[in-house]
């Protein structure tokens, strides 16, 4: 077994990651910061983010304004005070990213341009074209190569998060290119893995996205928040689930049904005209336009596709040279993937899932309950989201939170005393030992494809768009039995170097645990709220649910669930509003 | 959708058993739809699971899955099986040390990327608030800011090949990006490892980089346009020179 000590441990170098990084050696620049990844960081999921960051910039918006766009996207139950300060730190790191090179596209004028985005009463998306992600995500990276006290360890796997008696020793990995053990030692952890879309089939999330982060933290009695919320995004492309912004509404494109009607009138976001106008119709929130598809879908009016049933996206009035400017991407996927060129045809589109509101349990420090374990970006939930994300605020977060985790964690590594080494090698060993087991197991009755597949099946039939009791209990039933079943499960690859096959079991077990929390969460919550809407719960109770869900693991067994409240310092909760009377 | 029998060779090496790589045959079910990226990911899960290779995103950004397909770079989840009604031959990107299978050493990439310095280095201090620049300044470096590091220019490049010190079209390109940008004010100390033995004057100008690059970027363009602003500094160094003393 390898020892690398640190003073700042980061797993994960996608946006949250290196935000993370950043910002712990500009704290202090003696500073170990150990940034450990699966993967290259140019490969992180952040790279696909397309429509933009949301942040206050316009005379004519405010602070109050995005707060309240927040809070009421997210059904009331994002902790306000986390949204306050989101909302207040958020120019200020879209502004730093600006300063790095970052190529927001501009005003005539030389100005940063921001962009309309579903459920945003004013324009603050700042957007790179449709490729905003990837602009931020490598500049972040290039930046990152200016500071000698970062040192990356590209494709390392993380196990397990190294936990005893509340303090926080580090984490055991695996190199990924010899299958050497490594022990990352570490007064200081943060969490920037991302999320876990690869749980359900059909999702706009990359093969990487299998929730390992989460499952680690949990693992180590991290409670996992709000895991029932699960955003479905409107628009992606039928087969591969490739996603296709909300910048293109954002730009005026219009969805329609097989009649060719914009459908979104039925259901409380209309009426369609005049056009555009925030906050209505396809700028509507993407919980209730995932929703309405799947009535449309009910009532029989979407269009039949080899690749299941869809909608139409139709972004022709804006013209080829302003679809050539703002959306080049949505453009050149639509092309590639479905055949279309939406300058001529509307694009094919269907809900997809895209972004798990729910994650490891933070304060707004980034701190989970464990001492010297923080968590930034899609793998935590510091509650800015909800029961809803808007579309646009995640890449805000990972910047704003990202940035929260390393000032927090060098602060920490400032004070905190260095795990011994002695310490903590006994407990590496018995997670290097699980991986090990697992690559060398010579038989077993299950595989990983088998058991992806159920798990796959589970999580579309029964924890989708809409929800009831006899589905969540079916999802909570087949998922213990694939908990269980995974203990038997073998795979063919036993060689060391670049296993990826072993990967894949260890992803799976993620899933698998994540799965759970999911479902058992959306069990116990029996109201319908943002993301989570039940069929035998249709409203939204507060008198019983105006609060988090926390899944504890459950060892060998299946999660507790226990509460915990909002925080509500400013705006009772209300009726969500959109359409013509939206405000 | 119709389905039909593909034959997908893969070159295998595994470092731990082969003494050097082989091909290895498999009949797969493919669909119409399907890109090569699909045709790895049923091996992976119903023939064999000890294939190794790079993936992620599935739409072309993040630059993971770069292979050679019939002895063409290409994406794997772009390039379309269709296109090749008598099957593929799918090998790890060429001029880099494989590690396994289709997984090549990214390490000397990255190390050149550094080199660079891909980072603005502003005149003085940064504005409060953003930098003015119009959509005129972002248009001449945009290009250049699109690679998605996939490597398929330097797997074509016929000098990455011959000189393995050399920086290579991603890396110059990103420089160039740099170079440009209206916010920047780093060029001549680029320049120390852009115009070095290493840097823009080991290109030939074969122009296979930018006929292979998914995003377009034409790292070629970029490095000639290098050539032409080092060869302009060597003229007018002593005049600037002499027109500040």
């Amino acid at each position: 077994m390898r020892t690398v000590e640190a003073d700042v441990l980061v797993i994960g170098a996608g946006g949250a990651g290196l935000r993370a990084a950043v910002a712990a050696a500009e704290a202090d620049p003696a500073l170990r910061v150990a940034l450990v990844s699966k993967v290259y960081p140019m490969r992180s999921h952040t790279v696909a983010a397309e429509g933009g960051a949301a942040g206050v910039i316009s005379d004519d918006d405010s602070f109050d304004d995005h707060f309240r766009d927040t809070v009421s996207g997210g059904d009331w139950l994002s902790d306000q005070d986390a949204v306050e300060l989101f909302v207040r730190e958020a120019p200020g790191e879209l502004t730093r990213l600006e300063n790095l090179g970052c190529p927001w596209s501009r005003t005539p004028d030389g100005r940063v341009a921001v962009r309309p985005f579903g459920g945003m009463k004013i324009e603050r998306t700042w957007y790179a074209a449709d490729k905003s992600g990837f602009h931020i995500l490598h500049t972040l990276f290039q930046h990152s190569l200016k500071y000698p006290g970062i040192q990356r360890y590209d494709e390392y796997f993380g196990l397990d998060l190294l936990v005893e008696d509340g303090q926080c020793g580090g984490v055991a990995a695996l190199e990924i290119r010899t299958g050497e053990p490594v022990l990352f030692l570490a007064p200081a952890v943060i969490f920037a893995t991302g999320g876990a879309g690869r749980i359900y089939p059909f999702t706009t999330n990359g093969g990487i996205k299998t929730g390992d982060g989460m499952a680690m933290a949990y693992r180590a009695g991290i409670p996992l928040k709000d895991m029932e919320f699960i955003q479905y995004h409107p628009t992606g492309l039928p087969g591969t689930g490739i996603l296709i912004t909300e910048g293109a509404r954002g730009e005026g494109g219009i969805l329609v049904n097989r009649d060719g009607y914009r459908y979104l009138q039925d259901y409380n976001l209309g009426p369609p005209d005049p056009w555009p106008r925030k906050k209505a119709m396809e700028l509507g929130p993407r919980d209730r336009l995932s929703q309405a598809f799947w009535q449309e879908q009910r009532k029989g009016r979407c269009i039949e596709t080899p690749s299941g049933e869809v909608v139409h996206l139709d972004i022709r009035q804006l013209g080829e040279e302003k679809i050539d400017e703002r959306l080049p991407f949505v453009r050149e996927l639509a092309r590639t993937f479905v055949g279309v060129d939406p300058v001529h045809e509307p694009i094919p589109v269907r809900p997809v899932v895209h972004y798990v509101m729910g994650g490891i349990d933070t304060d707004i420090d980034t701190r989970t309950p464990v001492e010297g374990v923080y968590a930034a970006g899609e793998c935590a939930c510091v509650s800015l989201n909800g029961a809803n994300r808007l579309g646009s605020n995640s890449l805000t977060e990972l910047l704003v939170f990202g940035a929260r985790a390393g000032r927090a964690a060098a602060e920490r590594a400032r004070d905190a005393s260095r795990p011994d080494s002695a310490d903590w090698r006994a407990r590496a060993a018995a997670s290097f030992e699980r991986a090990e087991t697992l690559r060398a197991r010579t038989s077993g009755s299950e595989t990983i494809a088998g058991l992806r597949t159920e798990l796959h099946a589970l999580m579309e039939s029964c924890v989708g768009i809409y929800r009831d009791a006899d589905m969540l209990q079916r999802a909570c039933d087949g998922i213990g039995r694939l908990r269980e079943r995974y203990g038997d499960l073998a795979i063919q690859d036993r060689s060391r170097v670049f296993n990826t096959e072993l990967m894949y079991a260890l992803e799976l077990g993620a899933m698998i645990e994540v799965a759970e929390a999911m479902a058992h969460a959306a069990r116990q919550r029996r109201e319908s709220r943002g993301a989570h809407q039940r069929l035998d719960f249709v409203d939204r109770d507060d008198d019983r649910f105006l609060a988090h869900s926390l899944a504890h693991h459950g060892g060998d067994g299946p999660p507790r669930i226990s509460t915990k409240p909002v925080t509500i310092t400013r705006w009772e909760p209300a009726e969500r509003v959109y359409g013509g009377t939206a405000q | 959708m119709s389905e039909r029998m593909v034959r997908i060779e893969v070159l295998r090496y595994r470092p731990e058993t082969d003494d050097e790589p082989t091909w290895q045959g498999y009949d797969v079910p493919c669909r119409d739809d399907w890109v090569v990226l699909d045709a790895l990911n049923h091996i992976k899960d119903h023939l064999d699971g000890t294939l190794s290779y790079r993936w992620s995103c599935h739409m072309a950004v993040c630059g993971s899955c770069g292979v050679m397909i019939n002895g063409e770079p290409k994406l794997g989840c772009k390039t379309f099986l269709r296109d090749y009604p008598d099957g593929v031959r799918i090998a790890p990107l060429e001029n880099l040390a494989i590690e396994r299978d289709l997984v090549v050493d990214m390490a000397g990439f990255g190390d050149r990327l550094a080199a660079v310095q891909p980072y603005l280095m502003p005149r003085g201090a940064a504005p409060a608030g953003t930098y003015r620049q119009t959509p005129a300044q972002l248009d001449r470096f945009q290009q250049y800011a699109m690679c998605i590091n996939c490597l398929l220019c330097y797997a074509a490049c016929p000098q990455v090949g011959l000189n393995p010190g050399y920086l290579g079209p991603a890396a110059l390109a990103l420089a160039h990006r740099y170079d440009l940008d209206s916010r920047d004010a780093g060029r001549d100390r680029r320049a120390e490892v852009t115009a070095s033995e290493n840097g823009v004057w080991e290109c030939t100008f074969v122009g296979e980089c930018s006929a292979v690059c998914p995003e377009s970027v034409d790292p070629a363009g970029a490095i000639q346009q290098m050539k032409l602003a080092c060869s302009l500094d060597y003229v007018l160094h002593p005049l600037r020179k002499g027109a500040s003393s």
